[in-house]
C-alpha cells in the first residue's frame, strides 16, 4: 500500500467495487479498503437485480447467477394471488445473485484494473485538515497507518461510519429501517423462477416478507419490517420464523442472516470537501423495495466518474464534487427514489382490508416493462380509486 | 448502561444505522460501544435479533 493515492474508496460492497473499478480503468491510482476479513461474506441481501440494471454494469455470468426470474408474485394478506407476468411472457425479467461470488467479482475486476485492495483494513478515523478530509488512518492486524488521498469515496454501507466522522447527520430514523432476516431454506416447493413478496401487518408490518428462488428447491426466505414495529416478542426473526413453520415446515436453514436496509430519504448532501459519499452510506437505497445494489453501482461509478474530474482539475472542494449530488439526484435512479418515496408513505399506512381488495382486483397483470412504476401504473388502472388517493403523485406517475 | 449479547448478535450493522449518537460501531463480528451512549435504547428496539438490552445500573 501507498502512502498516498488519487482515490481511496472506504467499503468493498457493490459501491465500493465499482467506484474503484471505475477509477482504476480511467488510469487514476487507486486503494480499496475492506475492513471484513473476507469479501461478500457474510451475505446482508436477498440478492435480486433486475436484468437490465445488471446489465448495465457486467456481463451475467453464471458463477454468480444463482437464478433466473420470469415473473413474481403479490400474495394479499388474505392469501388472495396477484402473478406479474413480462409483456413478453417466460422473458428472464431478473436474476437472483449469488453475492458472496457476485461481490468477489467486482472486487477482483477493480484489482484487475489496477486498483490496490485490502481486506481486514478498517477506515477508523478521517485525516481531517481545516474541515478537509484528506485520507484516512487504517487498521490492518494491529497496525496503524496513515493513507492519503485527493478524493475519499465512503462506501461503508448501512454501517457508515466515515461520513459521520467526518461531521455529517448519517443517522437513519427509527420508523425507516427495515429490520431484516433471512434463511436460506432448502427443500421446499416453489415456482424456481418466480419472486413472491407477501404483504400483511400480520406478516411484516410496513414492510414485506420475500421468497426469492436460489434453485428448484432452495430460497432466499426473509422478512423486514419497519424499527417502529419491531420489539420484544415481535422482531423480524419473529415474522420470519412464524411463516416459516407454517409455510415451509419441512424446509431446511443452510444460512441464516440479519440486517437493516435503510428506506428514507437520501443524505441531504452527499458531498464534502475531499469526501463522497456513495451506496447504503449515502442512503440511496429505493425505498419502496429495498433494493440497493443497482443503486449502490450506480453512485459508487458516478462517484468515480466525479473524482477523476475534479482530479484532473485540481479542485476537490464540495463545490466541485457537488457534480456528483447533483448527478445522481437528477438521475433515473434519484427521480425513482423520490418518487417511491411517496408511493412507500401510501402503502404503509393501508389496512389489509384495502390490501386485499387492490390485490384481489387482478389475478394476473401482464406488464411491459418489469418495474415498481409499470405496476403502479397498471394498478391504478384496475382501482381508480387509487388515482384519488395518490393525489398529486398519481399526476406525476401518468 | 447498554449490553450486547454476544451470543445473539449477528453483526449486521442495523442498530449502528439508527444510533443518533453514532455510539456504535461494528468491527468485523463485533460490536462496539462507545462512552457517549445515552442508553436511549433505540437500537435495542430495531435490532432484528433482540441482542441489545438497555439494563439500569442500579439494579446491577
Ligand atoms: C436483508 C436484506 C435484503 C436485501 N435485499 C436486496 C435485494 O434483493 N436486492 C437489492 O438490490 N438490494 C437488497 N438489499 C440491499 C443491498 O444489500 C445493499 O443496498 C447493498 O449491499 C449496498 O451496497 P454498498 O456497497 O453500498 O454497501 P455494502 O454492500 O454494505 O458494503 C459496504 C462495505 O463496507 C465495509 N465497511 C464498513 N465500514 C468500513 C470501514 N470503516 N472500513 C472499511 N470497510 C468498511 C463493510 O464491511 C461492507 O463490506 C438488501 C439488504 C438487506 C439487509
Ligand atoms: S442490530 Fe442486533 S444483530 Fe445487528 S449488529 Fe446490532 S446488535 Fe447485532
Ligand atoms: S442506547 Fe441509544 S445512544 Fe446508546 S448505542 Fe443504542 S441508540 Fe445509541
Amino acid at each position: 500500500m501507498k502512502k498516498h493515492y488519487d482515490l481511496l474508496v472506504i467499503g468493498g460492497g457493490p459501491a465500493g467495487a465499482v467506484a474503484a473499478r471505475t477509477a482504476a480503468k480511467k488510469g487514476l491510482s487507486v486503494c480499496l479498503v475492506e475492513k471484513r476479513p473476507a469479501i461478500g461474506v457474510p451475505v446482508r441481501c436477498a440478492e435480486g437485480i433486475g436484468q437490465e440494471a445488471l446489465a448495465e454494469f457486467i456481463e451475467p455470468d453464471e458463477r454468480w447467477i444463482s437464478a433466473e426470474m420470469t415473473g413474481a408474485a403479490i400474495v394479499a394478506p388474505d392469501g388472495t394471488v396477484m402473478k406479474l407476468e413480462s409483456g413478453f411472457a417466460g422473458n428472464k425479467v431478473g436474476y437472483i445473485l449469488d453475492r458472496k461470488i457476485f461481490d468477489r467479482e467486482l472486487v477482483w475486476q477493480a484489482a484487475e484494473a489496477g486498483s490496490d485492495v485490502s481486506v481486514k483494513t478498517r477506515a477508523a478515523a478521517p485525516i481531517m485538515e481545516d474541515g478537509v478530509v484528506k485520507g484516512a488512518r487504517l487498521e490492518y492486524c494491529g497496525t496503524v497507518s496513515d493513507v492519503t488521498a485527493d478524493v475519499v469515496v465512503a462506501a461503508d454501507g448501512v454501517e457508515s461510519k466515515f461520513a459521520r466522522w467526518c461531521g455529517i447527520d448519517t443517522t437513519v430514523p427509527v420508523s425507516e429501517i427495515m429490520s431484516s432476516a433471512q434463511y436460506v431454506l432448502t427443500g421446499i416447493d416453489i415456482d424456481p423462477h418466480a419472486t413472491v413478496f407477501y404483504l400483511g401487518n400480520e406478516i411484516a408490518p410496513e414492510g414485506y416478507l420475500w421468497v426469492f428462488p436460489k434453485g428448484e428447491r432452495s430460497a432466499n426466505v426473509g422478512v423486514g419490517i419497519s424499527g417502529k414495529k419491531s420489539g420484544s416478542g415481535h422482531r423480524a426473526k419473529d415474522y420470519l420464523d412464524k411463516f416459516v413453520h407454517r409455510t415451509f415446515p419441512k424446509g431446511k436453514p443452510i444460512e441464516f442472516i440479519v440486517g437493516g436496509v435503510s428506506v428514507c430519504r437520501p443524505l441531504g448532501c452527499t458531498v464534502a470537501d475531499g469526501l463522497i459519499i456513495a451506496g447504503d452510506a449515502a442512503r440511496v437505497v429505493d425505498p419502496l423495495t429495498g433494493g440497493g445494489i443497482y443503486n449502490a453501482m450506480f453512485t459508487g461509478r458516478l462517484a468515480a466518474d466525479v473524482a477523476a474530474d475534479c482530479i484532473a482539475k485540481g479542485n476537490c472542494q464540495k463545490k466541485a464534487l457537488s457534480a456528483y449530488d447533483a448527478g445522481w439526484r437528477s438521475s433515473k435512479i434519484g427521480k425513482s427514489i423520490e418518487r417511491n418515496y411517496h408511493i412507500k408513505e401510501y402503502l404503509i399506512k393501508l389496512s389489509d382490508e384495502k390490501l386485499n381488495a387492490i390485490i384481489r382486483s387482478a389475478s394476473k397483470l401482464n406488464l411491459t416493462e418489469f418495474s415498481t412504476f409499470t405496476l403502479i401504473k397498471e394498478l391504478m388502472k384496475v382501482n381508480p380509486k387509487l388515482v384519488l388517493e395518490l393525489g398529486a403523485l398519481a399526476v406525476s406517475l401518468r | 448502561m447498554l449490553n450486547v449479547h454476544r451470543d445473539i448478535c449477528g453483526y449486521c450493522g442495523c442498530c449502528v444505522s439508527v444510533c443518533p449518537e453514532g455510539s456504535l460501531e461494528l468491527i468485523d463480528a463485533y460490536l462496539c460501544v462507545e462512552k457517549s451512549c445515552t442508553s436511549c435504547g433505540i437500537c435495542a428496539k430495531v435490532c432484528p435479533l433482540g441482542a441489545l438490552e438497555v439494563v439500569n445500573e442500579k439494579t446491577l
